[in-house]
């Protein structure tokens, strides 16, 4: 009976949410988020590779509101992917395991990605100076 | 806890996967290059928040700007990509429909990459047109 005994993966319907249990799976989902997200960058190097006009309507897409929805979205996705990660990379050495570290490093996680996230956009519009 | 592993898996030590730790390996590897790759490329996008095709291109004409967009590319892709495996392996049961899905993320991420890395070239080089 080598099966008896070993652990099964939450059953998610009737699993109480968790710090822990819902920043990994926001961590995965913002990992998919950020692969579609890749095709919006080969799209802008693309764009701006081929010459001014196409770059032109790039660039109006992501002044859009939608664009600059889309893109404030995926700021804080790679954000906070990358904050977890770093977590996640902490946990593999074996560094902050102890539930209450691990409880405390998840409110670092989503603290940070909010924060950092402001701290770009802010930044991105002074560049532009304004508007 | 007792063991996870089967008899004979610990005997062969590759897991259910069939390629040990090389995948687990090759995905962290990735997500440590883009601790400092992304910070950089953000602070990159930041800088050129609203900037003209020409400003564009002569930033990704400086050569510390190319090679570290064409290393954050493939880096970038190969990490996405390990990434979307395990979540197909995760979730998708059918057989024939995940092995497709795979080799369809794998194949369409090599696509992408190398569409990113020459424009990143073609802008480096100043090939207009």
């Amino acid at each position: 009976m080598t099966a008896h005994n070993r652990p099964l993966s939450p059953h998610l319907q009737v699993y109480r949410p968790q710090w822990s249990s819902v920043l990994s799976i926001v961590h995965r989902l913002t990992g998919i988020a950020l692969s579609l997200g890749l095709i919006l960058l080969v799209w802008w190097i693309a764009a701006a590779a081929s010459g001014a006009p196409r770059f032109a309507t790039v660039q109006y897409f992501i002044g859009s509101f939608l664009g600059r929805l889309v893109l404030f979205g995926w700021t804080w996705a790679l954000f906070y992917h990358l904050a977890n990660g770093i977590r996640h990379l902490a946990w593999d050495v074996g560094w902050g395991f102890a539930l209450k570290d691990a409880e405390r490093s998840a409110w670092l996680v989503v603290a940070a990605s909010v924060v950092l996230t402001f701290v770009a956009w802010f930044a991105g519009y002074a560049a532009m100076g304004g508007s | 806890m007792s063991s996870v592993r089967t008899p004979l898996g610990r005997v062969r030590g590759l897991g259910s996967a069939k390629e040990g730790v090389q995948h687990w390996w090759a995905q962290r590897l990735t997500a440590l290059a883009l601790v400092p790759l992304s910070l950089w490329f953000i602070y990159a996008m930041v800088k050129l928040t609203g900037a003209d095709r020409d400003v564009v291109a002569a930033w990704f004409a400086h050569p510390l700007n190319a090679v570290l967009s064409i290393v954050l590319i493939a880096t970038a892709f190969h990490h996405a990509q390990l990434g979307l495996q395990v979540v197909i392996e995760d979730y998708v049961h059918h057989e024939g429909r995940k092995l497709a899905s795979i080799i369809g993320v794998k194949f369409l991420a090599v696509l992408l990459a190398a569409g990113a890395i020459f424009g990143v070239l073609k802008l480096a080089f100043g090939v207009h047109g």
